[in-house]
């Protein structure tokens, strides 16, 4: 009933440089609240699943449901206003704006939904930063801090539209055990202490068995 | 769903991060757009000066009496001699007055026509000016001067005295500079001048009028128009020629046929007199705005050539902008602004240098033999030009801004995240 995030029946070819079917037939949903990662070996089409349902890829068959509501087939601008809404993302690299402070970094995304005004985008900003213990590192470059940290900035701007779901490429994949382990950390308090739903890619074993639900992927295929 | 706050602020920030690419496209700009500025307002100074040189002591209908051959020869009004073959020698142009017939009611109804400034009478003879036991040719007008000077610039080209001192002395002379100097003359002097018909005239020299064209100078001098009947001992009625001031130079060609059509005189329009000053004109404007299109494309180049480079540096920055819910369409509007900003930067700072330099030219001191009241470079600087400038340096920003902006329209963000 309470599905943050249903996929039915999606199938996706890759057209080149052969027809190739990487996704065949996939049918899961992410109940809210859930903290489901997603694992498999290399190829077996984890990541493009994760693109397709972060709505970003939009060459696939089947239909995407977000809170409920078929997202399949609408337009750019309003998938572009739902990924600024409703879905935070963490990348393996960290991806940040490596012009902007680390403060303007997680403002971003607020700032082009503008529901609120600027001081409470900084507020809002600056709460998220102390929550993930980085507050410091605010005035700060984005180029000028360190891998673990600029992970840790990426996850606070995933949280600044307060989505209902967060998704990670192997959001821990770039980070030594110790940065990967805050990493989770830092997810699990999210999930437990205020609901939020994630969905994970990830290689790493001991990090998916720590997670509420597992999602094999094989071949195009998940297995039950 | 446009939100331009946040557009501009990271356009701005990767402009100002980098600010050496950002000031050499800027710069092409105010290159290109400063010169546009210079250039045009150097070339249509000198356009107007040419301009003003002819045109304005030109009159636009020139109206006298042409002494020709009858166009009908008496061997044609004999009806036997109508199917033979006729050979007449030696055609002598037909006795008629110089004087325009009925000029001052002519004049008069001129004045009261629409379109028609003025219209002043002029009467021209040959005279002798007198130095001791020696002649020299030349040609004396009689003028109204204050009128020529109102409406044919007539001020410009007297370099001593006034044409006030000319209107209101009774046998004043407008001495020809060359004249001058051939007869040691100062203003002050006496000349004394005579007509072909014979008898001598002293008159008072009241000032110098120079051209600038030598062999003009050497023999045309001005009076008043009582002064030459008098010299001629003709009546007050004796005009020779009238010249037409318009207030639209385009309505010279007609008019010119009509008074030629009513009156039975020679009118030449200013068209037909000097049909090739246009083309001058046009090809310096054409100049112009060939050396300027020219520069303003390279600034152009310059500006695309940074975007693409910019564009493909931002790549990472374009996906995470795109994942975190920025449109295609916010981020082609991103490095539009970026060109825009640049355009719009250059193209102002050009436009001030372009006004520096102009008005720089417009001290430097220029003077020439052809040109008595002209002491500076002539500088045209009207505010057209800036205003065309300154949508050029817009426009073709533009368009350097608009082919990358549109390829980083069309960046797939999930290639590049997975690419990594």
């Amino acid at each position: 009933m309470d599905n943050v995030l249903e996929a039915r029946h999606i199938d996706k070819y890759f057209k080149k440089p052969v027809l190739f079917h990487v996704l065949k037939d996939l049918n899961f949903e992410i109940k809210k609240g859930e903290f489901a990662s997603i694992m498999g070996k290399s190829g077996c089409g984890k990541s493009t699943l994760l693109y397709i349902l972060s709505t970003m890829d939009t060459d696939y068959e089947g239909e995407l449901y977000l809170n409920n509501t078929l997202v399949t087939g609408k337009d750019n601008q309003y998938l572009s206003y739902l990924r600024n809404k409703h879905i935070g993302f963490v990348f393996q690299f960290h991806y940040l704006l490596s012009e902007f402070t680390v403060l303007e970094n997680v403002m971003l995304p607020a700032k082009k939904l503008a529901e609120k005004s600027l001081e409470e985008i900084e507020q809002d900003a600056i709460e998220k930063l102390k929550m993930l213990d980085i507050d410091h590192l605010a005035p700060k470059r984005a180029s000028r801090i360190s891998g673990g940290e600029k992970q840790r900035v990426a996850i606070a701007r995933a949280l600044i539209n307060d989505p209902s779901i967060i998704m990670g490429d192997e959001p821990t994949g770039n980070l030594d055990s110790y940065n990967a382990n805050n990493v989770f950390n830092i997810f699990k308090r999210l999930s437990d202490e205020q609901g939020l739903s994630l969905l994970i890619v990830t290689h790493d074993e001991e990090f998916a068995k720590k997670t509420d639900r597992i999602i094999q992927m094989s071949d195009g295929r998940i297995l039950q | 769903m446009n939100n331009w706050s946040v557009i501009l602020s990271i356009a701005k920030t990767h402009l100002i991060t980098k600010i050496k690419q950002t000031s050499t496209a800027a710069l092409g700009v105010t290159f290109g757009i400063g010169s546009y500025i210079t250039l045009v307002c150097f070339m249509t100074g000198l356009n107007g000066m040419l301009d003003d040189l002819i045109l304005n002591q030109t009159p636009h209908v020139h109206i006298y009496n042409e002494i020709e051959p009858s166009k009908k020869q008496p061997a044609s009004f004999i009806d036997d001699a109508k199917e033979s073959f006729t050979v007449v020698h030696s055609i002598k142009p037909k006795l008629s007055q110089k004087k325009i017939h009925n000029a001052l009611p002519i004049i008069k109804y001129l004045e009261n026509t629409e379109n028609i400034k003025g219209a002043l009478p002029q009467i021209k003879t040959q005279i002798f000016y007198m130095a001791g036991s020696i002649e020299l040719g030349g040609n004396l007008t009689g003028i109204n001067p204050v009128d020529e000077a109102k409406l044919f610039n007539m001020q410009d080209y007297i370099v001593k005295g006034s044409a006030e001192a000319l209107e209101n002395s009774d046998n004043g002379i407008l001495l020809g500079i060359g004249i001058a100097r051939k007869m040691s003359l100062k203003v002050g002097d006496r000349v004394q001048v005579s007509p072909i018909n014979g008898g001598i005239f002293p008159l008072k020299i009241v000032g110098f009028y120079q051209s600038g064209i030598a062999d003009l100078d050497a023999i045309q001098s001005f009076t008043n128009i009582k002064t030459v009947q008098r010299i001629l001992g003709k009546p007050k009625n004796y005009i020779t020629d009238i010249n037409v001031k318009l207030y639209n130079m385009e309505g010279a060609v007609a008019l010119a046929q009509k008074i030629e059509q009513q009156f039975n005189l020679t009118a030449i329009d200013i068209n037909t007199a000097n049909a090739q000053f246009e083309t001058g004109t046009t090809i310096r404007n054409l100049i112009t705005y060939a050396v300027s299109i020219t520069l303003l494309i390279v600034a152009g180049f310059g500006i695309y050539n940074i975007l693409n480079m910019l564009i493909y540096e931002k790549m990472n920055d374009i996906a995470i902008l795109r994942a975190t819910g920025f449109s295609g369409k916010d981020v082609q509007l991103i490095f539009m602004s970026q060109a825009m900003i640049i355009g719009f930067i250059g193209g102002v700072l050009g436009l001030l240098i372009g006004f520096g330099l102009a008005s720089l030219i417009d001290t430097i001191p220029f003077q020439t033999e052809a040109l008595p009241t002209v002491e500076t470079y002539p500088i045209n600087m009207n505010p057209v030009f800036f205003v065309i400038g300154f949508s050029f340096a817009m426009l073709s920003t533009f368009l350097a801004g608009y082919l990358p902006s549109k390829k980083a329209k069309k960046i797939d963000p999930v290639r590049i995240i997975r690419g990594q």
